[in-house]
């Protein structure tokens, strides 16, 4: 039991060594594996590598320790598998693998080049992760143990300070920590920016029964920053809890977790468990005044479920459907009770902020948009996967820099932005930043963090079309607008992409769009037309295109292709017409190409693999 | 007191009142479906939103506070448009068939429809499939399809009636109203229609074999004599007949009847309800005269006098309280017996 700071700290002592070790900044002649076991990595057998990892190593009677840790954001090049602390990066690692990494690393000290990374600008295999321009320009605070701390260890948690934010609450009056959080400008990371220590500091101005709930509910799809985090590092998510427990007066905590993150729940349950036996949750907490304890609620996976409103219902067992504002949970939450709720990511910086004062959190980002940002960086970039960089980071840095650009040398066309509630950004705002408030003039938002980039095999009235549907099929059916309109908005969509649509109709579209931003309950509805309305200012001609010209030059909407024709851009290579399932292309080597138009199914693959872009649809 | 102007008419309410009611005060009705005073705030039709003057969103006015120096504006384009969207939302998925439909006349899509101008072709289109009617209740059956989720009936019936037979099922376009295994008798519902009674559309409607239209009847206010609450109803008279039961919002039922109130009124019009006085001839009850029923009952009198226990009386709960008070004194004063009885075991 850890019941004093003295406590705290001879544990922290007892692990610290082998953190810095892993760090390289000691050197304890002892070397450990990390191997990502989050949920992306694990799919691909990563739970399988770290027995086969242990079996070698036991066999081979090496004092190495490993360690499955959280996502380490290269997901795109998972499993991935590290030795520290010599930094080195294995990539897209198989389990029949793990026995030549331990022999050839760790008995032979040879760097086992086969699952070394390429960079691809320069074609060289890349031994450190420090090396890999992926991790660039990233700043991990949210993210500073997953994929370096084994997340099932209280202990390695300790090790980096853990529960020491905790601790320093403690020894201040609830005033003095909300002021903190306050002075560092955190702002919800959950989507609406909502400034932290303000939100807290009005529940704390209430009394009696409180909560402080954690949502988990990450319904954004594409989304796993949340996900990731708890797998990763749940102990901070505990701790931030307390900390955020201690400053508005709440005993106890709900994490609402959506049940199809098992693995986030075993590994959050996991660390409950620990925290309460070290006493860090539970009764007079440090030997203070304070108690404080917590449990996980599970979610059925509704996207409405992550409205704060809604949520609650949900944890009171109602059905989760949203209420209207005021009052706001602050005042009036769970069961009644002035509660406050925020996001995992908000929560994963608070003991960072507590340790490291505000002014270092302030310096990191923008003025009004302190801190970093995580992003599940996704789409038709190279490098996809986690990744947190600094509020005020280009767009160019995080797509070309960080993810390496478009993918095979397509053409980037968009950015997508805060999901089914946000909206999209063209290759003129490559150079704009990347905050709050600049994100939302430019007809975007934040958003919880899903990053999706298209090229131009996208088709910007199929996006909408897809985050439409998306909605139709979550909206929870309260309110008439959100119920109703998006639908109707959907089919309005679904005109235009089959070419059955007129240009009275985009009228009418933009018209009803409006009315239920502004007239839904919730958030969900109120945001749900957003994704429209700006494909529709940044891509009106593609929405005309397929009004007037009934097409789609994307080649995404089936309504409007009736033919696959390859224009003399061919350079006759051939690719198309090996591929072909019906053997409808005819052609020889380094001649232009012909789609027999009668046997042609419209599979479009020829249209997808053309090198140069030759094909068109019509 | 509360000062503000709504659509440019300055009025005073008290503190906590809503705009909505602040309108009606002045006699402007703002359009809802969802709202009722008795319920708690569902502000999920958001029919009832407003402009107020400094902020360009669009408020609902049934959960707004009013506040000191407020200018609202119901009538403002920007909300005609929000409103006539709204009801084409709601007409894009529902059954075109008002001249069949026994709401007609006194629905509110119906009206709302007319006041915004809402045209009858569906300008939208929404993916809803139809459900079935549910015919499981004895007295009224539910059509999902004309249905507006307005959540009325789910919260009197919870939160007036204290049943809880309904709730919600399914999410977005699927939402229906839904009570235990769509069967009313296994929801524990005790058939009270007050669901019928607050239902803005035809959704939920009395089953009858009464063909009449809303706007051809007469409603004669009355109390309720089935038993001593006093509920106030309308009796729904169409050429003569009563074809239905409405519950009365201002008595102290405050629009909430129990199943015999509301639906317990066939008798009335019921072939075998007697309708002349019955005497007894050769063995036999024939119909007869009131001239010879209480001559009959005069000859009696006068035949046992003295005898007490020769006479009984019963009478019926269907009298008023006045007229069984007058009944016992009769008996009891005059025929000096205590024999007397009567049928209230309803
Ligand atoms: C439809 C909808 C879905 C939401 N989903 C989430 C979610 O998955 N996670 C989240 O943290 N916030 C979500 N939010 C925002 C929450 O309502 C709430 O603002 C947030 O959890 C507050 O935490 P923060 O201040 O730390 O961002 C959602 C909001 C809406 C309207
Ligand atoms: S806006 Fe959509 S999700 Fe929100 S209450 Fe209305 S129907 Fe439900
Ligand atoms: S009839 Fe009465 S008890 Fe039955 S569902 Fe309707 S309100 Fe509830
Ligand atoms: S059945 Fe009638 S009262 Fe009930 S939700 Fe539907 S429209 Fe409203």
């Amino acid at each position: 039991m850890i019941k004093s700071k003295a406590e705290l700290m001879k544990k922290y002592q007892q692990t610290k060594d082998k953190i810095e070790n892993r760090k390289g900044k000691i050197d304890l002649k002892k070397r450990e594996v990390l191997v990502c076991t989050g949920t992306g990595c694990m799919s691909s057998k990563s739970k399988k590598i770290v027995a086969n990892l242990e079996e070698a190593i036991a066999e081979l009677n090496l004092d190495v320790e490993v360690h499955g840790t959280g996502c380490l954001g290269f997901c795109e090049k998972g499993p991935i598998v590290k030795i520290m602390p010599d930094d080195t990066f294995y990539s897209q690692v198989k389990v029949s693998e793990a026995k030549e990494i331990v022999t050839e690393h760790l008995l032979n000290n040879r760097i086992y080049t086969k699952k070394l990374y390429v960079n691809p600008l320069t074609k060289q295999k890349v031994e450190k992760t420090k090396d890999i321009p992926f991790y660039d320009n990233q700043v991990r605070i949210a993210l500073r143990n997953c994929g370096f701390i084994n997340a099932e260890s209280i202990d390695e948690y300790i090790g980096t300070k853990g529960y020491q934010a905790l601790e320093l609450s403690l020894t201040k009056s609830p005033d003095e920590v909300i002021e903190v959080v306050k002075a560092s400008g955190l702002r919800g990371r959950g989507g609406g920016g909502f400034p932290t220590g303000l939100k807290w500091s009005f529940a704390k101005n209430n009394t009696g029964q409180k909560y402080i709930l954690c949502n988990a509910d990450e319904g954004d799809p594409g989304a796993f920053m949340d996900r990731s985090i708890l797998e990763g590092d749940p102990h901070a998510i505990i701790e931030a809890m307390a900390i955020g427990g201690y400053a508005i007066g709440a005993n106890y905590g709900y994490v609402y977790v959506r049940a199809e993150y098992p693995h986030a729940v075993e590994r959050l349950n996991i660390a409950i468990e620990q925290a309460r036996a070290e006493g860090l949750l539970g009764e007079n907490i440090f030997g203070t005044e304070f108690s404080y304890d917590m449990e996980i609620r599970l979610g059925a996976g509704a996207f409405v479920c992550g409205e704060e409103t809604a949520l609650i219902a949900s944890i009171e067992g109602d059905r989760g459907m949203p209420k209207t504002k005021p009052p706001f949970p602050a005042n009036k939450g769970l069961w009644d009770a002035p509660t406050i709720i925020n996001n995992v990511e908000t929560y994963a910086v608070i003991p960072q902020i507590i340790l490291n004062g505000a002014e270092w959190f302030k310096k990191i980002g923008t003025e009004k948009s302190s801190g970093t940002k995580v992003f599940a960086l996704g789409g038709k970039v190279k490098n996809t996967g986690l990744i947190e960089v600094p509020m005020g980071i280009t767009l160019r840095k995080i797509i070309e820099e960080i993810g390496g650009g478009v993918t095979k040398g397509r053409e980037f066309k968009a950015v997508l932005t805060g999901g089914p509630s946000g909206g999209c950004l063209t290759k003129d705002h490559l150079d704009e930043i990347v905050d709050f408030d600049r994100l939302t003039e430019l007809g975007s938002m934040m958003g919880s963090g899903g990053m999706i980039v298209l090229d131009d095999f996208n088709c910007m009235v199929d996006i909408a079309k897809f985050y439409m549907d998306f909605i139709v099929d979550e909206s929870c059916g309260k309110c008439t607008p959100c119920r109703e309109g998006t639908a109707a908005i959907h089919k309005m969509l679904a005109d235009i992409t089959d070419g059955k649509a007129t240009i009275a109709d985009l009228v009418e579209l933009e018209k009803l769009c409006k009315m239920v931003k502004s007239t839904s309950l919730c958030g969900l509805g109120q945001t749900a037309p957003n994704p429209v309305l700006s494909t529709l200012r940044y891509f009106k001609d593609e929405y005309l295109e397929h009004i007037e010209e009934k097409r789609c030059a994307a080649g995404v909407c089936d309504g409007l292709i009736s033919e696959l024709f390859i224009t003399d851009k061919c350079i006759g290579c051939t690719l198309c017409a090996k591929n072909c399932p019906v053997s409808c292309i005819a052609g020889e080597r380094k001649e232009l190409h012909v789609i027999e138009k009668d046997k042609c199914i419209l599979c479009k693959d020829c249209f997808t693999r053309c090198p140069v872009g030759a094909i068109i649809t019509r | 007191m509360i000062k503000l102007i709504i659509n440019g008419n300055q009025i005073e309410v008290e503190e906590n009142t809503t705009v909505l009611k602040a309108a009606r005060e002045l006699g402007i009705e703002i359009p809802t479906f969802c709202d009722d005073d008795r319920l708690s705030k569902q502000t999920s039709c958001r029919l009832c939103i407003v402009e107020v003057e400094g902020t360009d969103k669009l408020l609902t006015s049934c959960n707004l506070e009013v506040k000191e120096g407020m200018v609202v504006n119901t009538e403002s384009e920007k909300v005609r448009i929000a409103l006539k969207i709204n009801l084409s939302l709601i007409w894009a998925g529902h059954p075109n068939d008002c001249m069949k439909c026994g709401k007609s006349g006194e629905c509110k899509l119906q009206d709302y429809s007319f006041e915004y101008d809402v045209d009858a072709e569906p300008i939208y289109s929404v993916r809803k499939e139809a459900i079935a009617k549910n015919a499981t209740n004895h007295f009224f059956e539910i059509d999902p399809d004309k249905c507006i989720l307005c959540g009325k009936c789910v919260r009197i019936c919870s939160e007036q009636v204290g049943v809880g037979a309904l709730g919600f099922k399914n999410r977005g376009q699927e939402t229906y109203v839904s009570f235990g295994n769509d069967n009313f008798e296994d929801a524990g519902c005790v058939s009270c229609g007050s669901c019928v009674s607050v239902c803005p559309t035809g959704a939920l409607l009395n089953k009858t074999a009464d063909k009449y239209r809303n706007w051809d009847v007469d409603k004669v206010r009355t109390t309720c004599s089935y038993c001593g609450v006093g509920c106030q109803m309308e009796l729904v008279v169409h050429k003569g007949k009563i074809v239905r039961v409405d519950a009365n919002e201002e008595g102290s039922n405050r629009g909430l009847l129990c199943v015999k109130g509301k639906y317990a009124f066939n008798f009335i019009n019921h072939r075998d309800r007697l309708t002349t006085p019955l005497v007894r001839k050769n063995g036999k009850l024939v119909e007869a005269t009131w001239e010879e029923a209480y001559a009959k009952i005069n000859q009696k009198y006068l035949e046992f006098k003295g005898e007490s226990n020769s006479f009984v009386g019963f009478s019926s709960a269907r009298c008023t309280n006045e007229e069984n008070y007058l009944f016992q004194k009769m008996f009891r004063q005059v025929f000096k017996t205590n024999n007397i009885d009567h049928c209230a075991r309803l």
